[in-house]
């Protein structure tokens, strides 16, 4: 195709990154991470939250390598192919009231669309619920867009502004290093650790790096965008993305058959519970926050990293929702939501909706 | 008769959008679309593609794209 060097955004390219994100993420399960939870943005975030002491909830603190690695590998891969592009000015504190919506919506259903993606290919069946409910927010973001809705665009700025997420996950790396976890300790140095419950469970710090690199490269090279793949089948018909993202999913279910990691059922399923209608509407309001911000947890990562500073104000809203989430009992657990959560979902979409209805502004 | 999309600053959907919608009008047979960053312009020529349209071409100046697209 015409207009399309890049073989990674070809559509080759797409499945083949999906088809790595298959293979990568359930081998991070096996080499220590928690169940169906090789990668997932939000949790990833939200423990990063909790190892900074931003909530303190003991059970989901560890500062996550695989994010810093997002950003970083695709810092590197943006400078490599000429496509760091430093650049602000997007409605940023619109984008961080996304970002913590984004986040509470996924800490309701307990996970982001990536993790979504892993617990189905896990065989956990509340996954179907919160995809259906992933669609069902896109769809309603897709219904803003259609009617004008953005959010203004974007100025080019200052290559050191570009480089202020990459230097926060530089920095988190750097407070690892440090104070590195002590076997039997809670905290570090500045640091908390988790010493059971998911928090406590991790690969290697070097292999959950060099993964976390290595998806982060190839995600900014493809584009690779689990909200963006519904979104565009939605309002184009277009299957490019999609078709990387369903990749993923059924790779992942390959190398969890294999793995011996697939386990079907409803109840009892790692890090999730089984109220389905919150699983749907958690993962809904997460689907419109990502919508109407033009990103899953993941590509604002990328984005981020290619010098968006938009994008690294919605993570900054993200890390910031976690904190909320758990000191305010917004966040579900293994038995049902937490005790404010379902409020807060309505909250969140109350919110989401006044931002689509009142952004469109006529860009032409 | 060529039409000009400014969608500087802007990132997907909304280049594609306004991409699409001009050409839904079916008054130009060639559009010229004005994008500052690689996924737009990639965005663009497959969704142009899929419509029937032509890349006729790419010029890129200090990291600013114009894509011209034809009626195929």
């Amino acid at each position: 195709m015409k207009g399309i060097k890049n073989i990674f955004a070809g559509p080759w390219g797409i499945v083949g990154v999906g088809i790595a994100i298959g293979i990568l993420a359930p081998l991070l399960q096996k080499l220590g991470n928690p169940g169906n939870m090789g990668v997932c943005v939000a949790c990833f975030e939200r423990d990063i939250a909790g190892a900074l002491g931003l909530h303190r909830a003991e059970i989901v603190q560890y500062i996550r390598p695989e994010i810093i690695g997002f950003v970083l590998g695709s810092l590197a891969a943006a400078y490599l192919f000429k496509e760091f592009r430093p650049r602000l000015g997007s409605a940023p504190i619109v984008r961080f009231v996304l970002g913590v919506f984004a986040m509470i919506g996924a800490l309701v259903f307990l996970g982001c669309p990536w993790r979504a993606a892993l617990r189905l290919a896990g065989g956990d069946g509340n996954a179907i619920l919160g995809l259906l409910g992933l669609i069902f927010g896109i769809w309603i973001g897709t219904l803003f867009l259609r009617g004008g809705y953005n959010l203004g665009r974007t100025q080019q700025t200052h290559a050191a502004a570009g480089w202020m997420l990459p230097l926060f996950m530089a920095g988190l790396l750097l407070l690892m290093l440090i104070f590195p976890q002590v076997t039997g300790e809670a905290k570090s140095g500045v640091l908390f650790y988790s010493m059971k419950g998911p928090g406590a469970m991790h690969a290697p710090l070097a292999v959950s790096l060099v993964v976390g690199l290595l998806i982060g490269f190839l995600a900014q090279r493809s584009r690779f965008c689990t909200m963006g793949a519904i979104r565009d089948f939605v309002l184009f018909r277009q299957m490019h993305l999609l078709s990387g993202f369903i990749a993923l999913i059924v790779t992942a279910f390959v190398v969890n058959f294999i793995a011996g990691q697939f386990k079907p059922g409803f109840a009892g399923q790692p890090v999730a519970h089984t109220m389905h209608i919150w699983n749907f509407l958690g993962m809904a309001l997460s689907g419109l926050a990502f919508c109407l911000a033009g990103g899953c947890p993941g590509r604002q990562l990328f984005l981020a990293g290619e010098g968006d500073g938009d994008a690294a104000v919605f993570v900054m809203g993200m890390i910031f929702g976690a904190g909320i989430a758990h000191n305010f009992g917004l966040a579900s657990s293994g038995t049902g939501v937490g005790p404010y959560g379902i409020p807060a979902v309505g909250i969140g979409f109350a919110v989401c909706l006044f931002i689509g209805l009142t952004m469109r502004k006529n860009i032409a | 008769m060529a039409k000009t999309i400014d969608a500087r600053g802007l990132s997907c959907p909304q280049p594609v959008l306004m991409t699409l919608d001009e050409i839904k009008t079916g008054k130009a047979d060639e559009i010229i679309v004005v994008v500052d960053n690689d996924a737009s312009k990639e965005n663009v020529s497959r969704a142009a593609s899929s419509r029937g349209w032509k890349v006729a071409g790419i010029d890129e100046k200090d990291g600013v794209f114009n894509l011209t697209i034809r009626k195929g």
